[in-house]
């Protein structure tokens, strides 16, 4: 099983300067230490949220890739969303889900149906144009590779473990600096200009069963 | 009680229930560009499969009512607007997201409710239907401001509520007590 933060300090190199990416609970707090950045979006309020949250910045932001660092807790919470997001089918949008079995800051209980649950599975099944399952940190390159090189949405799920502890600062991502931050930063350049991900995918719009059948 | 909520007040409703084009015309003068939506019996032949086939207008159906909160809110951050149109049962569904969100965050998340079971002659507190009774006072008690739209009249007030939404950055709701008309 791989830490956590080693995925991080991988996935950081594989991240441009003028991606979003969207994180919850513990991950996020790693992220922010890993690499905090002013298009880091913090502030996602309410446990599930951070997939939608994703959504809407990839439809609002086409012109940028959005990545989601989910937890499993929190997908679980809001799976639903996955049917949402491979309807939209936001082409930038690209889902990591950090898969370690429990509500780690909530006092490490067990999700349900830990070491059951198949998230590339759901995804797929849900019609994410494409997804898998990474558990060893000697594949991680090759799956950030083909998960973030390619057209979304797509998803990940990685298998982790906790590594070092980071500090849970919950004060700043609530706090009205990190939402301005962020506004201030991802508003410097004009990102609603779409992204010349696919000719054939008109920016996303529309579902991939939707182009494969039309 | 607010201004707006005063003229709902004293508000007689007529014959006619609002027309759905004329809401989606009040979205777009508001520069609404995307509606996130789950179906509800009250909007959807007169709003929601209009909306649905509008050119100008892009709908995300998401599976549950607070994924569209989340969605209103990041849209907001480049000045993307959108409205999340639902039943009431939706709204009561998403509190906590619109709470965290929309009143702790402060950002401007509009919602279009469809009130099921409210009686076309009746106040939504007198009505009959519990869930319908509740839905202002649950408004009032979270600080979101809020109009009735019952007559042809009250939709020219989604244009301007939509803009102080945004000015403001804050919520804000419109009930729609009757179903709109083609």
């Amino acid at each position: 099983m791989m830490k956590r933060d080693n995925a991080l300090r991988l996935l950081k190199g594989r991240v441009a300067e003028s991606d979003i990416v969207v994180a919850v609970y513990q991950t996020l707090f790693d992220w922010m230490e890993i690499s905090p950045r002013d298009l880091n979006y913090v502030s996602t309020g309410a446990m599930g949220q951070g997939s939608s949250h994703g959504l809407g910045l990839a439809l609002a932001n086409p012109g940028r890739r959005v990545i989601v660092l989910d937890g499993d807790g929190s997908l679980l919470m809001n799976l639903g969303a996955l049917a949402t997001i491979a309807d939209a089918a936001p082409a930038n949008l690209l889902h990591l889900v950090f898969v370690n079995g429990t509500y780690e800051v909530n006092g490490d209980h067990p999700v349900p149906a830990a070491g059951l649950l198949d998230f590339a599975a759901i995804a797929l099944g849900c019609g994410y144009r494409d997804a898998a399952n990474c558990r060893s940190e000697a594949d991680l390159g090759d799956a950030f590779d083909r998960i973030l090189g390619n057209q979304g949405p797509a998803l990940l799920a990685l298998g982790v473990e906790r590594g070092a502890g980071y500090p849970r600062d919950y004060e700043y991502i609530h706090s009205p600096e990190a939402r301005e931050r962020f506004r201030r930063a991802l508003n410097a350049t004009d990102s609603r200009r779409r992204m010349n991900l696919d000719a054939d995918s008109a920016g996303g719009q529309g579902s991939p069963r939707t182009r494969l059948h039309g | 009680m607010s201004a707006a909520e005063e003229q709902d007040a004293v508000q007689v409703p007529s014959a006619q229930a609002p027309s759905g084009s004329s809401i989606i015309r009040e979205l777009k003068r508001a520069r609404v560009e995307f509606v996130a939506a789950v179906p509800d019996i009250v909007t959807s032949e007169g709003l929601l499969w209009p909306i649905s086939r509008d050119p100008d207008l892009r709908l995300i159906r998401v599976c549950k009512e607070d994924e569209g909160v989340s969605m209103c809110a990041a849209m907001s951050y480049n000045g993307t607007r959108a409205v999340l149109l639902m039943q009431q049962t939706g709204l009561m569904a998403s509190l906590n997201a619109i709470r965290a969100i929309g009143m702790d965050y402060r950002l401007p998340i509009v919602m279009l409710v469809g009130l099921q079971g409210k009686e076309a002659r009746l106040e939504p507190e007198e009505s009959a239907a519990y869930g319908v009774r509740i839905i202002r006072p649950v408004l009032n008690a979270m600080g979101i401001q809020h109009c009735l739209l019952e007559t042809p009249r009250s939709v020219a007030r989604i244009a301007e509520g939509i803009e102080q939404a945004y000015e403001a950055s804050k919520p804000r709701a419109f009930l729609i007590g009757r179903a709109p008309a083609g």
